[in-house]
């Protein structure tokens, strides 16, 4: 394989092969995959040439746990090598199990530890607009993630500020214990967000609801995937 | 010193634009003429710490550099994991302001003191810690760290201070009287009770207002013409610099009393001046504990 004939969303699996050394992946480990996909193959100004611009749009990974999926669509994208993919976890690597943004192009934040991505997507969002630049900043959270109360901190920030640079796309596999009584969107709703819920496995639906109007408002859409359970 | 803070602070904004100041609601008020100003570069998350740091290292990945500032119980502590990752981590920097530095807050009792602030940023790399004695020397450590990079730097600000300010030469410790028989570094708003504290005493008095990076240097430099005899003095948890000490003279014979805010909750209100006391470091405090250490012909 090389780099420039992995475009397509049917090159994933492979690649994730390569991480994993398995020729099927469970639900789980890829609960991401078609999320992350949309975004970069259809929403996300940037690109391998322009990872360092200043007019790039952020991606935020969040939930850094099992991040194979990412590593595939950016590899998919030409940020990452294919080759080095085999090396995942290795000590002579830089893809680790949770990702660090100084050791790959194209990774954002160093993930991992739950409930920083979105904090920080913030101050990265009011950062941009302070430079009066226009990008737009995406962070990808697990339902189980939000969990963190450093989370809600910045949902309620968000929404009374109407940070409008700001999406949130939340995996939802129903993997936290106790659940969302009322459902998770209505958890960005009642702090001032848009919120749109999809089936996180149809890319057309996806790509419909990340690219919706929502001036003067941070974006949530709920992505929701099989049960973990 | 947080007067001071917000007047510098105000006048940084209005001549760099890569500034941003973070806050949680604490000195928001102060700040509310430069925020007019700014308003895109004054940023209050309201009382949400975690979120103060990480938006902070936010701010900083798009090339900004924030100042973040509350009470150093809530700036360090409370948030010590998003400082671990949304700054060390991510390798960006920041200029961390705190107030009521260990007991400033007496009458508040335990949960608005951070004694062990210093050394909990000890246990991370990398960053400088300013301890300033004065307002001016505040104001000289605070646009020295504005326009230092990309580094990460703790100014610790308290309502204990000097009567006169010292001249700062951020890193280095300055000589303030020199003697035989020991070395007493006295950090920040410690000096003036220790200067009290040592009078008459055979004791060579150096000052700190930058305690990292440690000035080894200038310790070994002062050991050299004095006994290997240390006392440190530090406003914070007693013993925070002993391996920084160890490290400097780790080549030759020394020993070493560290003098500083006791590990033990008091559990009492009061006032500064009280908690000075009942730790020992009121001049009365300093001067038994540094008598008993230092040979007898020292005197």
């Amino acid at each position: 394989m090389n780099a420039t004939a992995l475009r397509g969303y049917d090159d994933l699996r492979p690649l994730l092969s390569l991480m994993t050394g398995d020729e099927k992946h469970d639900p789980a480990s890829i609960s991401t995959l078609d999320a992350i996909w949309v975004l970069y193959d259809r929403v996300l100004r940037v690109s391998p040439a322009t990872a360092d611009a200043q007019d790039r749009d952020w991606f935020l990974l969040s939930k850094g746990h099992g991040p194979s999926a990412y590593y595939a669509v950016l590899t998919a994208k030409g940020f990452l090598d294919p080759a080095d993919l085999a090396g995942f976890g290795g000590i002579d690597s830089a893809l680790g199990h949770h990702p660090d943004r100084t050791l790959l192009p194209g990774v954002e934040i160093s993930s991992g530890s739950l409930g920083h991505g979105l904090p920080i997507g913030l101050g990265v969002a009011l950062g941009l607009k302070a430079q009066g630049l226009g990008s737009q900043v995406w962070v990808l959270v697990g339902d189980a993630e939000l969990g963190e109360g450093s989370n809600h901190e910045a949902i309620a920030l968000a929404g009374a500020l109407g940070l409008d640079n700001l999406h949130v796309v939340v995996v939802d596999n129903r993997s936290d214990t106790h659940g969302w009584p009322g459902g998770i969107a209505a958890r960005f709703v009642v702090e001032g967000w848009a919120a749109e819920e999809v089936d996180g496995r149809d890319h057309g639906l996806l790509a419909a609801a990340y690219t919706r109007e929502h001036g003067g408002q941070p974006l949530v859409v709920v992505a929701h995937v099989e049960s973990k359970k | 010193m947080r007067n001071r803070f917000v007047e510098t602070t105000a006048d940084l904004l209005d001549h760099d634009p890569r500034l941003a100041v973070v806050l949680a609601e604490i000195t928001a008020a102060a700040f509310e003429p430069v925020a007019a100003r700014h308003p895109d570069r004054v940023i209050n998350v309201g009382i949400r710490e975690q979120l103060l740091i990480s938006a902070a290292g936010g701010l900083a990945l798009t090339g900004l550099r924030p100042i973040v500032h509350t009470i150093s119980s809530f700036l360090i502590e409370r948030p010590f994991e998003q400082i671990k990752l949304d700054l060390n981590h991510l390798d960006v920097g920041a200029v961390l302001v705190g107030v009521g530095a260990s007991y400033d807050v007496a009458a508040g009792g335990r949960t608005h003191q951070s004694p062990g602030d210093v050394a909990l940023l000890d246990t991370l790399p990398g960053w400088t810690v300013h301890v300033p004695g004065h307002a001016d020397e505040a104001e000289a450590l605070l646009r020295h760290a504005a326009a230092d990079g990309d580094s990460r730097v703790y100014l610790r600000l308290s309502t204990q201070v000097n009567a006169a300010a010292r001249p700062v030469a951020p890193g280095r410790f300055a000589t303030v009287r020199t003697g035989r028989a020991a070395v007493v570094l006295a950090v920040g708003p410690m000096l003036d009770p220790v200067l009290a504290a040592t009078e008459g005493l055979d004791v060579t008095v150096l000052y700190a207002s930058t305690v990292r990076p440690f000035d080894d240097a200038g310790l070994r430099a002062a050991v050299g013409a004095a006994s290997a005899e240390i006392v440190l003095v530090e406003p914070y948890l007693a013993g925070t610099s002993v391996p920084q000490v160890a490290r400097a003279l780790a080549a030759a014979p020394h020993r070493t009393l560290a003098l500083g805010v006791r590990h033990e909750e008091l559990r009492r209100y009061g006032t500064p001046d009280d908690h000075a006391r009942l730790h020992g470091l009121d001049p009365a405090g300093l001067r038994a504990a540094i008598s008993a250490f230092l040979p007898v012909h020292a005197g």
